[in-house]
Formats: C-alpha cells, structure tokens, sequence
C-alpha cells in the first residue's frame, strides 16, 4: 500500500469532484435526473474509494463509524419529521404545501428536505455496510 | 439489439464461470449494459440508480463479502435437471406474457391513461419542479418512498446487526492474551 503513488494523487483529485457531482445530483434533482438515493449512493462511493486508497482507519477518522450508523435512523427522522411537521402546520402528513407562505414553494422545499433525508439514510446504510464487511476481515 | 446480445453473451459467461472473482466483475458489467438499456428506453433516473447501485456499490460489497469467503464456487453436488427445468418453464411463462403487453410507446394504455397525465400536467403548477419523476417521488407519492427509505433502513440495521453481533460473541486470541 506504500507504492501506489499514482492511486493517491488520482483520488486527491477525483474525491473533490464525486462529493460536488453528488451535491449536485442532489440539488439538481428537481431540474435533471437524479436525486437523493443517487446522490446519496454516490456520496457513499466517494467515502469507499477513498477508504480503498487511504485505508479504513483513514476513512474512519473522517467519517467515524459512530456518525455513519447515527446516519442510518437519522434520514428516516428526516423524512418522518416533516410529515409530523406538516400535521402541525395544519395539513395532511407528508403534505408540505403549508411549510411555506406559499404552496407551491412549500412544496418545493418540502421535496428538497425530503430528499435530504432519503440521502442521509442511503449515504449512511451504504458506509455502515460497508464498514462493517471490512471491518470483520481484518 | 447490440446490448441486449451483449447481456445475453454476459449471463452465459457468468453462468459458466467458476471464479467468483470474475463473476462479480462480470455483475458490474451486465449493470452497466443494463443501465445503457434504460437510457436507451429514456428512464434517465433509473439508469442512474442502476449504474451506481448496481455497477458500483453492489461490486463492492460482492468483493468485501468475497474478501471473507472463497474466490472458486463449489462443485454443485445434485444435478442441474431440476432448475433449469423450472427457470426454462418460467422464462416461457414470460415471453408468453410479452405478448400479451401493448407495444412500446403507446400512448393509450391503461399504465398511461391512469394517473400519470395528471402528474404531468399539474407537476410544475403545483411543486414547480420540472422533473416529474421527483415530484412524484417525494410529494405525489410521498408515502411510498418513506416506506422505501424505511425499508432501506431496516435492511441496513439487519445488516449491520449480522455482521457485527458475531464478532463480540467470539473474542479473538489476540484479546484474551491482552486481558492475561
């Protein structure tokens, strides 16, 4: 693992770029194709590529396996939360047309946390996953 | 044409292959004829799921899990007679049903009569978002993808329950040394 020169220095420079294609799978996924289990699965690909290259104690000090399985339950809260959101705000649950003045950014901004949500949840599942298979070869 | 030869080339080199190995590198390959297949077909979203779930992040945990098992599959210790019997009468059951299906592109099947021209047209006056495939996801069908993502939830919890449960049950020899 010490002469894969070429390996490092290609991940130094892909990673930026796979964390800002998942954002704007993300983000754009109102306008194009994609949105937040893509996003989330290529966001998970780029904290596996680099736990390849790197080493999982590396990945792991980034991203640390307490944060990576708070992820998992933490999406669904998302998700679940703006439905419960919604019921106090006066409609139905998982109707988001009152969480802004006006419906239609309500709905709009409701997709958007939504889809934050299902991110985190997929993100998280994915990197949890895949830690613990590495983690047991060791 | 060219990709579903492709694919049906794939599937036999797969069936053939001993070396596990190959099989998932093959698997990742076959994800991405078949994510070209739904480009072809238009379904932009789901040629993109299926490019990085199935090409990407299921080669990588099929090498992981290989990682803890062994690269060449076992001799099969029965005969095949019986599977493929029962997957050569299923895929018949199947063509037979594609008959029975409206050609590509029509516009008045029951599939396209339904609901989905009031997605279409009230998409943007309602959610102002142009891609419909979103907001059918998360606004119209709301509900289903919190039971996806639900279930999404449940598979990894169950996951990470096997895989991590065991490890605490059997201490390794280098721990017992350590406590001694």
């Amino acid at each position: 693992m010490k002469l894969d020169v070429i390996f490092r220095v290609a991940a130094k420079i892909f990673i930026p770029f796979m964390l800002v294609f998942a954002l704007y799978v993300q983000f754009h996924g109102d306008f194009g194709p994609g949105g937040g289990f893509q996003a989330g699965v290529v966001a998970a690909a780029m904290v596996i590529f680099y736990a390849i290259i790197f080493g999982l104690d590396a990945a792991q000090r980034i991203f640390p396996q307490r944060l990576v399985e708070l992820m998992v339950p933490a999406g669904v809260a998302i998700f679940a939360g703006v439905g419960v959101v919604s019921l106090f705000l006066g409609s139905e649950y998982l109707d988001y047309s009152r969480l802004l003045h006006d419906p239609v950014h309500g709905q709009h901004i409701g997709i958007l946390l939504v889809e934050i949500g299902v991110l985190v949840t997929v993100a998280g599942t994915m990197v949890a996953i895949f830690y613990s298979f590495i983690g047991r070869g060791r | 044409m060219v990709l579903l030869t492709l694919l049906a080339a794939i599937t036999v080199g797969i069936v053939r292959m001993r070396n596990l190995f190959a099989v998932v590198v093959l698997g990742g390959i076959y994800s991405f004829l078949m994510a070209s297949v739904m480009i072809v077909l238009d379904a932009v979203d789901v040629a993109m799921t299926e490019a990085s779930v199935g090409a990407g992040i299921s080669t990588v945990l099929m090498l992981a899990a290989l990682h803890l098992t062994k690269t060449e599959e076992a001799v099969p210790t029965h005969t095949p007679l019986l599977p493929l019997f029962v997957a050569v009468a299923t895929g018949i059951v199947l063509v037979f049903g594609t008959f029975a299906l409206p050609s590509f592109g029509v516009a008045e099947t029951p599939m396209n009569m339904h609901v989905a021209p009031y997605y279409l047209q009230n998409s943007i006056p309602d959610t102002s978002v142009p891609n419909v495939v979103t907001s059918v996801l998360s606004s119209y069908r709301g509900f289903d993808t919190l039971g996806e993502t639900t279930v999404i939830f449940t598979a990894g919890i169950a996951v990470l329950m096997l895989l991590k449960g065991k490890r605490e049950l059997k201490p390794g020899p280098k721990r017992r040394r350590i406590r001694r």
